[in-house]
């Protein structure tokens, strides 16, 4: 395990299973990916906050935990022990800056949030650091998560680790969270926090052929998180297996009494969930998805997409969700106007940023002039507006109202399906700064993602192939209300199917790492055999340069 | 202002047809009724906030009771108080109010320097209570019914301090987030009287109810008051909310001095503009703070970090039936178990603690037959019964008219009513207590009044015997025997006493002949020699007898 190139390889079920075993320390795993981030992230920008010392200190400490399960499972009590230690002991971890760490600055990338350090920890990443896991440092996000490209940050663009094909164009990693999936793309951690209101984990994850879990709404505690839109709010993981989502899902989730609007339902065991196939499944392909103008790349992922899923035992049938069309304008409208009273606390009196001026209301204005980017400022008058007196019924009111539908279109087709099959989005990663001015094509991104969202399903993006330039495409997975479980069971089954994609060339380091392909990327798999049926040991060669 | 007090039309918010009651002003252009609704904003007795764990109590160093709820952190999420809850439900059954088993929270957006969040969590449409009503018992006698519109849930803001420093402003977020009812009435008021008696009233249902302490300096009790003037029968007329309106006595003042402002308008022939005016307690006036069109647009919608609030019917039923005695019901009971009037009882209803106190008193057991012989029931066994248990258990006890007395024996309730009210009171006002907490228990009270029953002392005695309980303390009997404050109904030294009398004063005895008033002087004489103690029946008797006068 000397390469720390290998190390930075480790999916998270390997890299934990080579803990425990004692083949490899959680200092070692934390060091290689703190390199692996001083390497990338000039080039990258991915994140907006590296935690190199905090990281090696819990490092330690996971390393300690773990010696000691060691030493008491040389006693005999090895069930007893392993049971003590948390599911990501020593796992290394990087976390969207929209949630709360304690004593660790907190921006949510804006200006308006300057060096704000929260004295908390939001409810899912403390549930990470009580499972074990590693913080490796906060991660860029587009401002409050109102962006679709990473471009809003404070802090500047995220560039996608990925380019086109014989291009040195860089491109947006999607967003909002394009530092979680652009992150775990380069391998600058093996899995990251991500939250997502209307796409802003599957749409990056897909951008950067990286699995992006956006669980349902109510199975992740909300408490600590910088709210965009409160009801479509939603953490959830990205990482580079369905195996890896599956286990930061389990560690994430559960009840927390301190969020109203988090679900009393318990949390299945997801990895031990997966592997037991889809035969017989019923999956839905909903029509109203195979919008007009649908590139034919997209199509014909999709059509792969049905032809795995149906080569694998499952039963694929149309279903129609009538009400899709309405999605995009309805959640344009309950999105910021909840934003737009979210943001209202930003003001200047009691932490972040504050711009004098000469009485309060020209503080206020002066601070959130200067403290909130342009697409913010967009979100929080078009919020403001159409809850205004006079306008609250023709939008807000009528948006909820298709809202329900919505809902109802999901309810009606899971009466008859077990979970839905779609692309994740209409297109490929697009370059830095193609979209910016205008946003209807940037919000039109989150096409085939906001539906879930409004419906409050959990929704699954998958690498499924890569276009024709070269670039990773994913496939959606939407299920019932609270059945993550099978949403992963099936996302695996396409993560079988479509093989491996290439790894990105590592161009930002510099120098990509040489010959390290193959070399030592099986050891760890064959010491600890894989726990699904064998599909995760093609996957697990991550450095061979596929072929699409 | 020219005051009539017409018939009272029994349920009327709308009594067009009946002669309108209330205050009239007499404009040079004919009358003017005057229409009051009232937005009264109570803190719920709870000791957390409405939804953070921060403390409620009053006072304390600036900021001491802050969560990160409170002080809107990134991030934070309220949770609804279950207690705040229960009250608010327990108030509505108060106040006769239908219980909405499914309520939702709204967020009220408005910017300003002690309202952290940038919104006041609070109810629009769908509140926790609906429509409800209050009976007020006019000095008149009369009764008037005040509806309630609805009461709901809201978050307190925090408090700005403009003093600390001379260029800015600092905030104190105690406050912020405390929970407090807000209760609307139907425009159903006629006078700044009713509205004193309303807001006095609804103050007493909390206060038996535990739900809002009613402390309007430390404003836990805060009303907002709509007024508007119309001729008699006539559509209700264009309203001003008067805000900042901090006592009960403020609420007069600020309701006739806008009554009136309003029809000077009126008769002058312009128009009323809906503002919001603030009330200043220094000149008494109001002025104006905001008019309609710089009214605030709160952008409401549902808080999305709340459900809606469910509650089942069970669980109102749990807290109907375990709601106590409210004021008008103890009313009616004193009324019927006691034989006092309405007004008395509406008097000593007023406040829980004076009631409870009054019924203790009645109900308290009477002393055991002693030796000396005085005591009442004489030869009979105290039988101790259930009563005084009884009625201290529950409010809700139908009570007792007679004391757990020695066989049947009665207290006059009549007459402990007249020690609660007359000198209790008084001692109470002198010194700036409540009655409950002069240090007389009640059951020396009803002591006192034994003796006075029995003839053991003199009515006049008894004040003097207060006195010293209240200034002692000690038990009456005690007091009385220690100081030799007995009666004296000694037949035969007192005729002693009356042949000296009159042995010394034969000009008053020729007097007394003819003009047979003047027996008092004799009496007062008799009671000078025996230092207040005789037994005035009997001087007056025994003289009578002596000097020959006949009755009255």
């Amino acid at each position: 395990m000397a390469d720390s190139s290998d190390l930075t390889r480790l999916t998270i079920a390997e890299a934990r299973d080579a803990l425990r075993k004692g083949d490899l320390s959680a200092r070692t795993l934390a060091e290689a990916h703190i390199a692996a981030i001083e390497a990338a992230n000039g080039a990258l920008n991915a994140f907006v906050l590296p935690t190199p010392e905090k990281a090696l200190a819990m490092a330690d400490a996971a390393d300690e935990r773990l010696a000691k399960a060691r030493r008491g499972r040389g006693k005999g009590r090895a069930k007893a022990v392993d049971g003590a230690l948390g599911a990501l002991e020593g796992i290394p971890i990087a976390v969207k800056d929209l949630f709360a760490t304690r004593a660790v600055r907190t921006t949510a990338c804006s200006h308006i949030l300057d060096g704000f350090v929260p004295p908390y920890e939001s409810t899912v990443t403390q549930n990470l650091w009580d499972a074990g896991a590693v913080l490796l440092g906060k991660l860029n996000n587009d401002e409050f998560a109102m962006g679709s490209s990473n471009e809003t940050s404070h802090f500047g663009p995220v560039v996608n680790p990925w380019r086109r094909e014989g291009s040195d164009e860089a491109l947006v990693p999607g967003g909002s969270s394009g530092g979680s999936a652009a992150a775990v793309a380069a391998r600058l951690c093996p899995g990251a926090m991500a939250t997502d209101t209307g796409g802003s984990i599957r749409q990056p994850a897909a951008f950067t052929g990286t699995v992006g879990l956006k669980p349902t709404y109510g199975r992740c505690s909300r408490w600590g998180i910088v709210a965009f839109a409160s009801s479509l709010d939603q953490a959830g993981p990205i990482a580079r297996t369905v195996r890896d989502a599956a286990i930061l899902l389990g560690a994430m989730a559960g009840h927390d009494p301190k969020d109203t609007t988090s679900a009393d339902v318990p949390v299945p065991d997801y990895e031990a969930e997966l592997g037991r196939g889809i035969e017989g499944l019923k999956v839905g392909v909903p029509k109203e998805y195979r919008a007009p103008g649908m590139s034919a790349e997209i199509e014909a992922l999709w059509r792969r997409g049905i032809a795995w899923l149906e080569e694998a035992g499952a039963e694929v049938r149309e279903v129609s969700l009538p009400h899709t069309r309405y999605a995009l304008p309805a959640y344009y409208i309950v999105a910021p106007a909840e934003a737009s009273s979210n943001l209202a606390r930003y003001d200047g009196v009691r932490y972040g940023l504050r711009v004098p001026g000469s009485d309060i209301v020209s503080m206020y204005e002066n601070t959130r002039a200067e403290g909130f980017g342009a697409e913010v400022k967009r979100r929080v008058l078009i919020g403001t507006y159409v809850l205004s007196a006079g306008y609250y019924d023709a939008y807000y009111l009528k948006a909820q109202r298709v809202r329900t539908l919505i809902k109802r279109d999901f309810d009606a087709a899971f009466e008859r399906v077990d979970v839905l099959l779609t692309p994740t989005t209409p297109g490929p990663a697009f370059g830095i700064g193609e979209k910016v001015g205008d946003p209807i094509a940037m919000y039109l991104n989150d096409i085939f993602t906001v539906t879930v969202n409004m419906a409050g399903l959990p929704g699954l993006s998958v690498p499924a192939g890569l276009s024709g330039d070269g670039l990773p495409l994913g496939l959606q997975l939407i299920g019932k209300p609270f059945d993550e479980a099978t949403v992963l069971r099936a996302g695996q089954v396409l993560e079988t199917a479509a093989g491996p994609l290439p790894e990105p060339e590592a161009w930002w380091t510099g120098s990509p790492p040489k010959g390290a392909a193959g070399r030592k990327r099986a050891s760890g798999r064959r010491k600890s055999p894989a726990r699904g049926k064998g599909a995760r040991g093609a996957k697990a060669s991550p450095k061979r340069k596929a072929s699409p | 202002m020219q005051k009539t007090r017409a018939k009272r039309a029994k349920g009327g918010a709308d009594d067009a047809e009946a002669r309108p009651r209330g205050d009239i002003i007499e404009g040079a252009t004919g009358p003017w009724e005057v229409v009051i609704g009232m937005e009264v904003h109570a803190q719920v007795t709870s000791r957390a906030k409405l939804f953070s764990g921060a403390s409620t109590a009053f006072g304390g160093p600036p900021n001491a009771h802050v969560s990160l709820v409170d002080a809107a952190m990134p991030g934070m999420l309220p949770v609804i108080n279950a207690e705040c809850v229960r009250q608010a439900v327990r108030t509505g059954l108060g106040l006769k109010a239908k219980i909405n088993l499914t309520s939702v929270f709204a967020r009220k957006n408005y910017f300003y320097p002690d309202l952290p969040q940038g919104y006041q969590i609070s109810q629009y449409d769908q509140p926790i209570v609906g429509e409800g009503e209050v009976i007020l018992d006019m000095k008149d006698g009369s009764t008037v019914r005040v509806g309630i519109e609805r009461l709901h849930l809201e978050q307190d803001a925090g408090k700005s301090l403009h003093d600390q420093h001379p260029d800015y402003s600092y905030v104190d977020l105690n406050r912020s987030g405390v929970a407090l009812m807000e209760i609307v009435s139907k425009p159903d008021l006629r006078s700044a009287e009713e509205a004193r008696a309303y807001v006095t009233k609804l103050r007493t249902i909390m206060r038996y109810l535990g739900t809002c302490d009613g402390n309007m300096e430390q404003g836990s009790l805060r009303a907002d008051i709509n007024i508007s003037v119309r001729r008699p029968g006539e559509p209700l007329g264009t309203r001003c909310e008067v805000k900042n309106v901090n006592s009960i006595r403020f609420i007069g003042q600020a309701i006739a001095y806008e009554a009136q402002r309003q029809v000077d308008i009126l008769e002058d022939g312009g128009e009323i503009e809906q503002e919001t005016r603030l009330f200043d307690p220094k000149s008494g006036k109001t002025r104006s703070m905001r008019s309609k069109e710089e009214a605030h647009d709160y952008r409401y919608f549902p808080d999305p970090d709340l459900l809606p609030l469910e509650l089942d019917q069970a669980f109102v039923d749990a807290l109907a039936a375990e709601l106590p005695e409210l004021p008008d019901e103890k009313k009616a009971r004193f009324m019927s178990a006691y034989g006092l009037s309405a007004y008395d009882a509406g008097v000593l209803v007023a406040s829980r603690r004076t009631a409870d106190y009054f019924e203790a008193a009645v109900t308290a057991p009477m002393p055991l037959p002693t030796g000396g012989g005085e005591a009442p029931g004489k030869g009979k066994k105290e039988k101790k019964t259930g009563s005084k248990t009884g009625a201290k258990a529950g409010g809700k006890g139908k009570g007792k008219a007679k004391s757990a007395g020695a066989g049947g024996a009665k207290r006059d309730a009549k007459v402990v009513a007249n020690w609660v009210m007359g000198d209790l009171s008084m001692h109470a006002n002198a010194a700036g207590c409540a009655i409950a907490d002069l240090g007389i228990a009640p059951e020396r009270l009803a002591g006192l009044v034994d003796l006075m029953a029995a003839g053991t002392i003199s009515g006049k005695i008894a004040k003097d015997v207060l006195q010293i309980m209240v200034e002692e303390g000690g038990d009456p009997a005690e007091i009385v025997k220690a100081r030799g404050l007995e009666q004296m109904s000694d037949t035969g030294a007192l005729e002693a006493i009356v042949e000296e009398i009159i042995a010394a004063n034969p000009k008053q005895v020729e007097q007394v002949k003819t003009k047979p008033k003047t027996l008092g002087w004799f009496v007062g004489q008799v009671m000078k020699a025996t230092q207040g103690k005789a037994n005035p029946g009997l001087v007056n008797q025994l003289l009578r007898d002596r000097l020959e006068v006949g009755e009255g």
